[in-house]
């Protein structure tokens, strides 16, 4: 099923892009070769073939429940669009109503 | 605007409800989730954060052991399966409680799953069944600056992300049916099971008003005898079991009133107002949330091996069910008044009160009389009225020497939750100790029979009871430090009928 230009403006909104119509238009086939391309790798890929999500056959990589530095909060903040009291300040999450 | 409620009563007459809990669980690491950060509760904000919880570029987390660990034998606790082998996945969202725009939670392949447990009510059994229970992490603080404190009409907001990337465990049951006008208890009795058994395993603080343990109450309605569930309502962050019957009750009452009025209920999260037991309309979902979950490709697999699960299993402790049985033979208390020491939240309080070398009896009156009742007059959970076990033990070990009266032993209470003190410190401020001088216990005894000569020769021709006024007005006298029995021994002795 090809991708259509409403699935790319459905997706854009999600991810927060601004995309304009003709953009989404554009992508659509786009986005849709290289999805094809992805899918001809399942083709390939016989019975035989495990399930790869990580690209190293690893397990239970844990680390020991031990408290280690944090950054200094000068630092952590230098990033930060806006700062009150040591906090990130950011906008208004929802108008009024 | 006031919403429309219909009778509890009237509720049960025409529907039946459905619960569905969701019962968010810090653990009590000493470092978080994916990074060292610390998760010491109260630092300055912004303090115990790293580039792996801020979610900076590069950064690459790892998962914590010991939180694992405690994954698996909550799991374990609750009656589910282990899964042997399971990913982390990320659940994306945009909103400023996380810098990374995801969070890392488990989506499909929770790491236990299958469970049940059961609760008691009024003597009957419920069993609910748990779907599933999952890693996941904590999101930041935020505080919403503005006229109202509340995020709508906000100016702005500010965040503290000291708790992103804490270690959560969320316990999700399968819908709780069959509860009918149970239901408010049950969802009470099954979170308080849970707090319970969680402080069993020594996993997290529990703490309901610091937020380590937070509950998410679902309940929908459908016409008596359907099959078929009803549109339900998620009521978040509901944080004390006092609170989640009261939010239960609500959306009971609030939904059927919609539904006999040939409404539709809407299905939305909703917010719990701790100042009248009401909810509203939490953030609206004009589109249905798209979390576009995929597997964590930072964080491998977990796999516990079958040897690693059944050294956990053995380290179990006794579950709450047969903890309960054990300590009710031990104390020689029925059912009944076990039943009624769970549901006041004192299995722990009389258990660390005897502990604490008071009798069983006295540990009990205490907790569930005079200390229950100031609790519910205070709207706090017995635990934080502010009284600990040792203070009621010592209280109960002046009593038993005789340095206080039972009546004076309240007051020593009201100066222990006043902030003044351990018991001894109170009695020395207060001067509560029995007057044990029988100069002055003389004198008040004999002024008070000269006061009242009519009943003193009552008293003396053989109407015994009538010492009762006089012993009355002897411990009014002495502002009630007095031994009552010895007050009444002195005055039998005095009138010549000892």
């Amino acid at each position: 099923m090809a991708l259509s230009a409403e699935d790319v403006a459905r997706l854009a909104a999600l991810a927060r892009l601004d995309l304009t119509n003709a953009e989404c238009a554009e992508l659509a086939p786009e986005l849709d070769v290289i999805l094809t391309s992805v899918a001809a790798v399942g083709e390939v890929a016989g019975p035989d073939v495990p399930l790869m999500t990580h690209a190293l056959p690893l397990v239970n990589v844990m680390r020991d429940d031990e408290v280690r530095p944090s950054l200094p909060r000068e630092v952590v903040l230098a990033g930060a669009p806006d700062v009150e009291e040591g906090r990130f300040r950011v906008p208004q999450i929802l108008s009024e109503d | 605007m006031m919403t429309e409620l219909m009778e509890f009563n009237e509720v049960l007459e025409h529907f039946d409800p459905a619960l569905g809990l969701e019962v968010h669980v810090e653990l009590s690491t000493a470092s978080k989730m994916f990074c060292g950060c610390s998760t010491e509760f109260g630092a300055e904000p912004n303090t115990q954060v790293c580039p792996v919880c801020l979610g900076l570029p590069g950064a690459l987390p790892v998962v914590n052991a010991k939180a694992v660990e405690s994954a698996i034998r909550i799991g374990l606790a609750l009656g589910c399966e282990i899964a042997p082998w399971g990913r982390f996945a990320r659940k994306n969202y945009f909103y400023p409680d996380m810098t990374k725009n995801f969070q890392t939670s488990q989506y499909d392949e929770p790491i236990a799953f299958d469970g049940r447990v059961e609760v008691e009510v009024d003597g009957e059994s419920y069993v609910i069944e748990i779907e599933r229970a999952h890693m996941e992490e904590d999101a930041g603080k935020l505080t919403h600056v503005g006229a109202t404190g509340r995020i709508h009409g906000a100016d702005y907001s500010v965040i503290d992300y000291n708790r992103a990337g804490m270690p959560l465990i969320e316990i999700v049951t399968k819908p709780i049916l069959g509860t009918g006008a149970k239901a408010p208890q049950v969802a009470r009795a099954y979170v308080a099971l849970l707090r319970d058994l969680m402080r069993a395993l020594d996993v997290s603080d529990v703490r309901m008003e610091q937020g380590s343990l937070r509950c998410d109450a679902n309940v929908s309605l459908a016409p008596k005898g359907s099959a078929e569930l009803g549109t339900r309502t998620e009521t978040k962050n509901v944080n004390s079991l006092r609170s989640i019957e009261r939010a239960v009750t609500f959306e009971m009452r609030r939904q059927a009133a919609i539904l006999a009025g040939g409404g539709r209920v809407l299905q939305e999260t909703r917010h719990f107002h701790e100042g009248d037991g009401s909810t509203s309309p939490g953030r609206s979902k004009e589109e249905a949330q798209d979390y576009r979950y995929f597997a964590e490709p930072d964080l491998v697999p977990v796999a516990p091996s079958k040897e690693w699960i059944e050294e956990l299993r053995a380290s179990l402790p006794e579950p709450p069910a047969a903890r309960r049985k054990r300590l009710a033979a031990a104390w020689e208390v029925d059912e009944k008044t076990m039943a009624a020491i769970v549901a006041a939240g004192a299995l722990e309080l009389i258990e660390a009160t005897v502990a604490a070398g008071a009798s069983p009896q006295s540990a009990r009156k205490w907790w569930l009389s005079e200390l229950a009742r100031r609790a519910n007059e205070a709207g706090v959970e017995l635990e934080d009225l502010g009284v600990n076990p040792a203070d009621v033990a010592a209280t109960q070990e002046l009593v038993d020497k005789g340095e206080l009266t039972d009546k004076l032993a309240r007051a020593v209470f009201d100066g222990i939750i006043a902030g003044e003190g351990s018991p001894t410190e109170v009695v020395e401020r207060r001067g509560l100790r029995v007057v044990s001088d029988e100069g002055a216990l003389g004198e008040a005894i004999d002024s008070v029979i000269a006061a009242s000569p009519d009943v003193a020769e009552k008293v003396r021709g053989g109407k015994v009871q009538a010492v009762g006024a006089l012993i009355g007005q002897v411990m009014k006298a002495m502002h009630g430090q007095a031994d009552a029995a010895r007050v009444r021994e002195l005055l039998l002795e005095r009138l010549g009928v000892g």
